[in-house]
């Protein structure tokens, strides 16, 4: 009895403010537009019975789901939500691997001090850290300010409201998240390999390529997971380091439903982009299910 | 792993640098006398006066205050409660529903959690206000609780919770007792990360909070969006600090526990043999 209780309290307020939540947004994405209150038709009224159900159900439609095919900007928006989170994923990864190696070859009582040191940035706002950056990349900003004084540049650079600043911008927000994983592996790595790599003749850079890459490779995934997939959906980001023509899906959301008032539209969009993200989230399941029985 | 090579302290070197700097030019451009970002006009607290006195900030984050300490809250004893029933209560009807519910959230992206529970609050006809954001921010931060939480209880050894059970406990008592001690740093860690989701976040809030109950993100998100403001350079500071010295002491106080802990085990299996 007792633990039926334990087991229903969480359960229940899952499925109502998470499971409900989301079965009303595919309801809604499936309505149209009104100009009601609330902005959609049609309206469940279950004191009908089965026949309003059953009336109900036939004027739900896909008609969103096309609108959302036939118009190029949310094609282009979901596109280039993937490259932005593909290429800012790649950036990380360049710039996440030195770092977790680094911190992986220092002295074993300094290495809990630098694990603070990244894990810091990611207790403080993101809001404020992604805010930070508009000071240093705007036109009169920071780094203009001083590339111009140290004559590296002879006009201002606009990376302010472009994609190169969303890219610094994710890359920035996000690195802790690949450095830990590609840390916990390294960290693991058995020094004796690389050490029996070069006796056996290979010089130090091919037993980085041969030993140690292939070995980080359930950090390198899961850091790459764990920034792909929170990118995609961003909202933040774009808005505030991005320009009006950086189109991501997360803000076209947001302007649909704030803006424009189409709760319908917004709704699909949501589906959408839920479907588009089960691949990379199945996919990240599945590597950490693998690491977790290897390490069993 | 092998000695310290140049390149990796360079690497280190640059990429602590890269992730430290823009929040050190922000906490010295929040002492500048200029309202301009690029000028440094000499030191000057004043954009600190200015942020006291504006009462929207300060409403603003007693509203954010309460929602993350009244949902932190709630969200660690549920999600330690979701913990114990993934780690502990095998098998029962719906456990796989259940998990992937708990998993979910943690990579929705906000604007589609934010989005369904606005539709949710509105088709209930609940008038959105503290008590929405905390229901939101409670139901996402309850599954990063219970992630904590659970990978503790995985790890530690069920033989304590049944000789207390042997030895005449109720299962609450061998719970409050037993597990609970031990699993305590991971409750707290799980509370704190819950407490900080809650402060910091924007999407989620805007989604489900009432035109009149405005969060601190979404109070600085508005400000800043036109432009870099001194006040909010001046705001994000006292938040810097605030979270650096918390995260400081209590990684401080962590160690000093994990310490004493293994001391105590030591001294234990010591007495035992």
């Amino acid at each position: 009895m007792r633990r039926l209780i334990l087991i229903l309290v969480p359960y229940l307020w899952l499925l109502a403010l998470f499971l409900v939540p989301f079965l009303i947004v595919v309801k809604i994405s499936l309505s149209d537009v009104a100009l009601a209150r609330p902005p959609y038709f049609p309206q469940l009224d279950l004191s009908g019975g089965w026949a309003a159900i059953r009336d109900f159900v036939a004027e739900l439609d896909f008609e969103n789901f096309a609108f959302l095919a036939s118009d190029d900007l949310y094609w282009k928006a979901y596109l280039s939500s993937l490259r932005i989170a593909l290429i800012s994923t790649l950036l990380t990864l360049l710039i996440g691997f030195p770092v977790a190696y680094g911190m992986a070859s220092a002295r074993p009582e300094w290495r809990p001090t630098l694990m603070m040191l990244v894990i810091l940035p990611f207790w403080t706002s993101f809001l404020i850290r992604v805010y930070s950056w508009m000071g240093i990349l705007s036109q009169n900003g920071l780094l203009n300010t001083f590339l111009l004084w140290t004559g590296v540049i002879s006009e201002p650079l606009t990376i302010m409201n472009t994609e190169i600043a969303v890219y610094i911008g994710i890359v920035y927000t996000y690195l802790p998240f690949m450095i830990l994983p590609i840390y916990a592996t390294l960290e693991k790595l058995d020094g004796s390999l690389l050490e029996a790599a070069e006796d056996l003749g290979c010089s130090r850079t091919s037993a980085f390529w041969l030993v140690t890459v292939p070995l980080s490779k359930p950090g390198i995934i899961a850091g790459c997971f764990l920034v792909f997939i929170p990118a995609i959906g961003e909202f933040v980001i774009p808005s505030l380091l991005g320009g009006s023509d950086t189109l991501m899906i997360g803000k076209v959301l947001w302007e649909e439903f704030f803006n424009n008032r189409d709760w319908p539209v917004a709704s699909a969009v949501a589906v959408v982009l839920l479907a588009i993200l089960i691949i990379p989230i199945v996919l990240f399941q599945r590597n950490e299910q693998k690491n977790r029985e290897a390490g069993q | 792993m092998r000695r310290m090579s140049g390149f990796n302290i360079v690497s280190l070197t640059f990429g602590l640098a890269f992730l430290y700097l823009p929040m050190v030019v922000l906490v010295i451009y929040s002492f500048n006398a200029s309202k301009l970002v690029t000028v440094w006009a000499g030191f000057s607290t004043q954009w600190y006066g200015e942020l006291i006195r504006n009462e929207a900030f300060l409403d603003a984050a007693l509203v954010t205050l309460k929602v993350g300490l009244i949902s932190s809250t709630i969200a660690t004893v549920l999600g330690t409660m979701a913990a114990w029933i993934l780690v502990r209560s095998g098998r029962f009807l719906g456990r796989t529903l259940f998990s992937g519910m708990i998993y979910a959230p943690l990579v929705m992206p906000e604007v589609i959690t934010g989005l369904s529970l606005l539709l949710l609050f509105i088709g209930i006809d609940l008038d959105r206000g503290v008590l929405t954001i905390v229901l939101a921010h409670t139901t996402f931060s309850m599954c990063y609780v219970s992630v904590v939480v659970s990978s503790r209880l995985a790890s530690f050894d069920t033989s304590l919770e049944e000789a207390a059970l042997d030895l005449g406990c109720t299962p609450w008592q061998s719970f409050r007792l037993v597990t609970l001690p031990i699993i305590a740093p991971a409750v707290i860690s799980g509370w704190l990360l819950a407490f900080t989701l809650s402060l910091d976040d924007l999407v989620i809030a805007s989604f489900a909070a009432g035109p009149s109950s405005t969060t601190l993100p979404m109070k600085i998100f508005s400000a800043v969006r036109l432009g870099v403001s001194p006040e909010i350079n001046a705001l994000s500071t006292i938040m810097i600090g605030i979270v650096a010295t918390g995260v400081i002491l209590f990684s401080l106080m962590s160690k000093r526990a994990t310490i004493r802990q293994q001391q105590e085990e030591r001294d234990a299996a010591r007495s035992e043999a």
